[in-house]
């Protein structure tokens, strides 16, 4: 058996800070498959980003301190690469999209020279990617890459693409500058992709067609996925698998249709009644009182515990740890079982 | 007949084309012909597209911003015809939440000085007294959920939730009956987000507050409002009773927003 595109296994990270060390992510574990689009949802501050940006290894150390954990991308332990070989990997194996299209693009640059310069970086390991013998000249390897970078902006839906490889950034509007992000991450063919908010700052239409485009993107490129987004929506419209975060911890995962079908932990179930629906009425919209708890001397046991309305006396002992309720779906809760009759009082 | 709020009769907006050193850029019609009215003591939303227009008349409704052609009527009162002291009377009448509450709350203000401050400015409309003007900040504090143990905290040390708290505090402070709401909710999270849109629907059911809401999450306006229009490039394209355009849009426009609106359910 193969060893899972991703692999996050107990990945525990401490950022330290004035105040004090905050326990950030407490023992994440997070399998990812090709071709499978993950949705890590969950309020600000829940830790989210800081999973995405540990898959990358953008994130300074210190004030970050991983503790304990690895990460492990085809067998091979993220944490323990050097600068050099993570550099490597970047823009070839692991395509990262970022929330803001506006700042992740030099402005002094045409969208054509950033587009080959990633496709170049990404040919010094691979040369096939923008398809030109090893041996070819710098001139010649241009070329090639250019020719790429103008089928990648034709890919991702940019009209006139050739002629528009010689424009700048401010010359597109938000939607295709994220087109263009998106383009740049996929130009190096990554097994994984990292999307951190890519659509939070984009209109509803915009959105729907990139994450249109993310779905025939992993088609295409038979890659995985990791999608981090705060909106539940999103997540139905376009994942295949959730990961439910809170304060640092995965709360519950499983296959879209049945996490959100059939939410069993609490954390879940409330974030779903805060958002407005069809059905609900004026004045109905359930809200989930408090706020993330502080994370350098977070709540014993259950993190969630002080906002949980079906919190016990045993919440408060230890960590509960994931308990299978179905077919790879699992909730870090332990009143799983009789969350069914408690809902129904 | 109920009374009429707010009136917006044929309103258009051109920014003229500026001249720079490439030359001169054309000119922007941010507003085409736009009309619509809001009852008194409903929730009107306005859902549009970034660049639709939607800030520029929210501007005009304050009178920021200057129409080039149409009349804006606040309970009848025309604002291009009055006078700088009757527009600064009326002002009190009409308030806005702004979206980020992290950009409109000075930080080198107290609370008591964020919430206490429009009723300093419109001291000749209200006539408050010191002691009187203490006594309303508490009161507007617990209106909207929070202490008066909060008055003399500075808005670093409140959560985005709390902060937008603030923002509505300050805007009920002169006794609006017109709310001009700018997104009040897009910077918050889902769970703070129903916090704040219950208590918009409290405080409308308490006060008899009329509602203009700006945004661009159909969800969030399907729950609040009663009425709503679609706005793009500057033109209404649909306006109507809430559950009749949600239920069957007429606009292609609408049917796109619509369909691309993200609905929390089972994948078919």
């Amino acid at each position: 058996m193969t060893a899972p595109l991703l692999s996050i296994r107990d990945l525990h990270l401490r950022m330290s800070s004035f105040d004090g060390r905050a326990h950030v992510l407490n023992g994440i574990n997070l399998t990812v498959n090709r071709g499978e689009i993950w949705g890590l949802v969950g309020e600000s501050g829940c830790g989210k980003s800081l999973t995405g940006l540990s898959v990358s290894r953008l994130q300074p150390t210190p004030p970050a301190h991983y503790t304990a954990g690895e990460i492990l991308l085809e067998g091979q332990d993220l944490l323990k690469l050097s600068p050099s070989q993570m550099q490597r990997l970047r823009g070839k194996r692991i395509g990262m999209i970022f929330q803001d299209p506006t700042t992740n693009l030099n402005p002094a640059f045409r969208i054509g020279e950033q587009l080959v310069d990633v496709a170049l970086a990404a040919a010094d390991r691979d040369p096939e990617v923008i398809g030109c013998a090893p041996n070819a000249g710098r001139r010649e390897c241009r070329q090639a890459a250019r020719k790429l970078a103008g089928e990648m902006l034709t890919r991702v839906g940019i009209p006139n693409a050739l002629a528009r490889l010689d424009d700048y950034p401010h010359q597109f509007s938000g939607g295709m500058r994220q087109r263009v992000l998106i383009a740049m991450a996929l130009i190096g063919r990554p097994d994984l992709l990292i999307a951190d908010e890519p659509t939070t700052a984009l209109d509803v239409s915009v959105q729907a067609q990139i994450l249109e485009l993310i779905k025939n993107s992993v088609k295409d490129f038979d890659m995985g996925v990791v999608l981090i987004t705060h909106n539940l929506g999103v997540v139905a419209q376009t994942c295949s698998h959730v990961a439910v975060m809170y304060a640092g911890n995965i709360v519950e995962s499983g296959p879209v249709a049945a996490v959100i079908g059939n939410p069993v932990h609490p954390y879940t179930r409330a974030l779903m009644s805060a958002i407005p629906t069809r059905e609900t009425r004026r004045g109905e919209l359930r809200g989930l009182a408090g706020s993330v708890p502080n994370l350098i001397t977070p709540p014993p046991g259950c993190r969630f515990a002080p906002r949980c309305q079906f919190a016990q006396p045993a919440c408060t002992t230890a960590m509960p740890a994931p308990v299978s309720v179905g077919d790879n779906h699992a909730a870090a809760c332990i009143r799983v079982n009789e969350m069914e009759a408690l809902v129904d009082d | 007949m109920t009374e009429i709020m707010l009136e917006i009769d044929n309103v258009s907006k051109i920014y003229p084309g500026r001249r720079g050193i490439f030359g001169t850029s054309p000119e922007v019609h941010a507003l085409k012909n736009v009309s619509l009215s809001v009852r008194k003591g409903e929730s009107f939303g306005l859902v549009g597209e970034s660049g639709s227009g939607k800030t520029t008349l929210t501007r005009s409704i304050l009178h920021l911003e200057t129409p080039t052609s149409g009349s804006i009527r606040v309970q009848g009162q025309d604002l291009g015809k009055l006078s700088e002291a009757e527009l600064r009377r009326l002002r009190s009448r009409v308030q806005i939440v702004f979206q980020d509450p992290y950009a409109s709350l000075n930080p080198r203000m107290s609370v008591y000085d964020i919430v206490t401050e429009p009723l300093v400015i419109h001291h000749e409309t209200l006539g408050l007294t010191n002691r009187q003007r203490s006594d309303r900040a508490a009161e507007l504090l617990s209106l909207v959920g929070m202490g008066s143990q909060h008055l003399h905290r500075y808005p670093h040390e409140f959560s985005g939730g709390q902060r937008q708290r603030i923002c509505i505090a300050r805007a009920l402070a002169s006794g609006p009956e017109l709310l001009l709401l700018d997104e009040p909710t897009s910077a918050l999270d889902v769970s703070v987000q129903a916090q704040v849109l219950n208590l918009l629907c409290e405080l409308q059911d308490r006060l008899g507050l009329t509602y203009f809401f700006i945004s661009h999450d159909l969800a969030v306006v399907r729950y609040l409002c009663d009425r709503v229009a679609l706005i793009n490039r500057g033109e209404i394209v649909e306006q109507g009773d809430c559950a009749q355009i949600f239920d069957a849009p007429k606009s292609e426009y609408a049917r796109m927003l619509i369909g691309a609106m993200p609905e929390v359910k089972v994948p078919a």
